[in-house]
């Protein structure tokens, strides 16, 4: 009888002694079989496609680059795997590069993102009624438009003959003398209009994390503070703030890590001179089929982004302790 | 143990009312919450603002911590008016009634957190927050936070933040609304000698008469936006004015009347529902032909099956309905004229059920005193 239904399930004990030779297989269908099932299903997902891929890339990232179809292969003698793309990732200035300009970005990105979703999740919490849902559905209108057309929009946006482009142009002239007028804001093609865009698109996942987050605090901890003697903002700082960290946290890490791997925008709008490591991974596998390489660099960035994954585990673990 | 304390500020016609609430109305858009209240309370009272839901005892509350600003009116205490003094620089805190206390702060914390604002040094202040803990017994608790604690423990640490800030005015939000049984006995009792030993006006807001009267000094009974009467609460309780707060402070019978004579002392009501004639100690102002209401608590009333000697407001009916709560017992009485009077019988003899006053079914005599009933006009 070991290993069947837990006591939380409410067997009557009378029934656990189950005369008759009830075996646990039948007893585990008979009582759990449809909660197991269910809980299995995106265990199963996740291991079909998330953690069997991640083992292929894993053993590609261990391989030779050949010229051959499939473009890798692995040595035929012990120890059969080579580390030389990890060797080549830490000594070619290139992927470090890459790296670092992604973190920049996503960091820059991340913060800006922080700086404006804040004021905007918190507006949305305390606003009231019909205005809240008003306010919550404007900020997932976007989605309703391909990702893809909205970057579009903003490279037509951002390129020297726009309207935008030539607005801000006239903008900035009123400020220069005459002699250092400029013909139009050099945006595309740079840091900064990934930055911008990365903001743009990625704004909601702060924004959301963060109202779910406001949006559950309980208004009379304000009134409490206010009471207690702390004007307005003394208590934003010493009641909102700590204990919206939670949501910061989650709509942070939202936005930074696939702010880090991005590939679509720092494509579309980036510098190629200075390029992110999604981009860098993109060229590997599809220019120079390099696929080990390519799969060495993006078990690296898996390996760097896990750090702030885990810290947000941790979080997610200590609010769900405080909530009790 | 209140009562004797303030010295019944409320009937020496000199004293300055420390709390004054003068023509207040708040509206919510079309919804008028408090209607035009004009109250006093005096230094050290312990008041409670007792009404149903809805009845505009909060925003009353809430008005005078300054999170509602009245529509209408003005708010002094201490003589300052407040009515437009943000809650941040008001002398008056208040305890939640979910007791809103941080919870991402310790017991500590949230004790000395209204003392960051004043001016004191660090010392001064961990010497206040320490004083507090005591006051609630708390000391052994100082480094937990909320969460770990119980709810009875919960409310103290919401009573010494508070109270750390030594306010002039302490706002209770139903105090006791929380807690189980046993623990509102104890902590009531606590209330009233922290307020005794602190000397600070506490204002209390509840729905529940008995936390109302067992605690309070004075009682103001609020419906619908009205404050209904104001009184100590054996004044409340056995001289209401109005039929609405005689009927929600315990509970009452009544039955209605008219005015058939009055002498200098007595008045005569004649009742179709007692079929017959009560005689009552006569109000001041009542007329010959007034439609009245006699109103009787349940206690007040005798119950036997023996008919009484005196025949005065006496009359005969059927027990109904019989609960037994083992201090007393509560009669349901059927008169012939099929209206019901409850009827209370402390159980002060010990015995078993057969030797009860009565059974079901059982033909028993009613009857009270004129000086027992309150006469009400409609």
């Amino acid at each position: 009888m070991a290993g069947v239904a837990p006591q939380n399930s409410g067997p009557l004990p009378q029934e656990l002694e189950l005369p008759g030779g009830k075996t646990g297989f039948r007893n585990w269908l008979d009582r759990n079989a449809w909660r197991d099932i269910i809980i299995a299903v995106p265990y199963i997902w996740l291991i079909l496609f998330f953690v069997a891929p991640f083992i292929i890339i894993i053993a590609m990232s261990l391989a030779q680059s050949v010229i051959a179809q499939p473009p890798f292969r692995f040595d035929e003698t012990w120890p059969y795997v080579t580390f030389e793309n990890f060797e080549r990732l830490f000594s070619d200035y290139v992927y470090l590069r890459g790296y670092l300009t992604s973190l920049r970005n996503a960091l820059i990105a991340t913060a800006l993102c922080l700086l404006l979703g804040y004021p905007m999740a918190l507006g949305i919490a305390r606003a009231k009624g019909v205005w809240r849902n008003i306010l919550l559905l404007l900020v997932i209108l976007p989605f309703w438009t391909s990702f893809l057309l909205r970057v579009y929009a903003w490279m037509g946006m951002m390129g020297s003959n726009s309207w935008f482009n030539r607005g801000l142009t006239s903008l900035i002239n009123v400020f220069l003398p005459a002699a250092s007028e400029i013909n139009s804001v050099p945006m595309m093609n740079s840091n900064f209009a990934v930055i911008l865009v990365v903001v743009y698109s990625y704004l909601p996942f702060m924004i959301l994390p963060l109202f779910a987050n406001l949006e559950k605090l309980d208004f009379t901890l304000n009134e409490a503070a206010m009471d207690l003697g702390s004007k307005p903002m003394t208590v934003f700082r010493d009641v909102t703030l700590p204990l919206s960290i939670p949501g910061i946290v989650a709509g942070c890490l939202l936005v930074f890590i696939p702010a880090t791997g991005e590939l679509v925008i720092p494509s579309l709008v980036g510098n190629a001179g200075d390029p992110m490591i999604g981009r860098v991974i993109n060229d590997e596998f599809s220019l120079n089929r390099h696929w080990p390489m390519a799969s060495a660099i993006a078990v690296a960035l898996l390996m760097l982004l896990v750090v702030p994954i885990m810290l947000y585990n941790r979080m997610q673990e200590r609010a769900a302790e405080g909530a009790k | 143990m209140g009562i004797e304390n303030t010295g019944k500020a409320w009937e020496t016609p000199k004293t300055e009312p420390f709390i004054r609430i003068e023509n207040v109305t708040k509206k919510f858009s079309d919804f008028i919450a408090v209607n035009n209240v004009s109250l006093d309370i005096y230094k050290g009272e312990l008041f409670a603002l007792l009404g149903g839901s809805g009845c505009g005892k909060t925003t009353l509350l809430r008005m005078l911590s300054g999170f509602e600003s009245p529509t209408e009116g003005r708010v002094w205490i201490d003589g300052q008016d407040m009515t437009s003094v943000p809650p941040y620089e008001r002398p008056v805190n208040m305890m939640f009634q979910s007791y809103a206390l941080f919870p991402h702060m310790t017991v500590e914390q949230n004790v000395g957190y209204g003392l960051k604002h004043e001016k004191l040094t660090k010392a001064q202040r961990q010497d206040r927050v320490k004083q507090m803990l005591d006051l609630v017994q708390l000391s052994q608790f100082a480094g937990r936070k909320p969460h770990q604690l119980s709810g009875g423990q919960r409310q103290r640490v919401a009573l010494a933040r508070a109270l750390a800030k030594q306010p002039k005015v302490l706002l209770l939000d139903e105090p006791l609304g929380a807690l189980d049984k046993k623990l509102r006995e104890h902590t009531q009792f606590e209330i009233m000698n922290i307020q005794e030993k602190t000397g600070i006006t506490f204002v209390v807001v509840t729905h529940d008469q008995e936390e109302a009267m067992t605690l309070s000094t004075r009682i103001a009974v609020m419906d619908r936006g009205i404050i209904r009467q104001t009184g100590t609460p054996t004044e409340i309780y056995e001289f209401p004015k109005t039929k609405f707060v005689a009927d929600f402070i315990g509970s009452i019978n009544q039955f209605a009347g008219t005015v058939k004579s009055v002498t200098k002392d007595k008045a005569v009501v004649a009742c179709a529902d007692w079929a017959g004639e009560i005689t009552v100690d006569r109000d001041a102002s009542v007329a010959v032909g007034q439609n009245v209401s006699v109103a009787v608590r349940p206690e007040k009333i005798s119950i036997s099956k023996k008919a009484p000697a005196k025949t005065l407001n006496a009359i005969e009916g059927k027990v109904i309905d019989l609960g037994y709560f083992g201090k007393d017992s509560l009669y349901r009485v059927k008169l012939p004229s099929s209206a019901l009077v409850r009827v209370n019988r402390v159980n002060d003899q010990r015995g078993r059920e057969t030797e009860r006053v009565a059974q079901w079914e059982d033909k028993v005599w009613l009857a009270f005193e004129p000086s027992a009933a309150i006469l009400l006009k409609d």
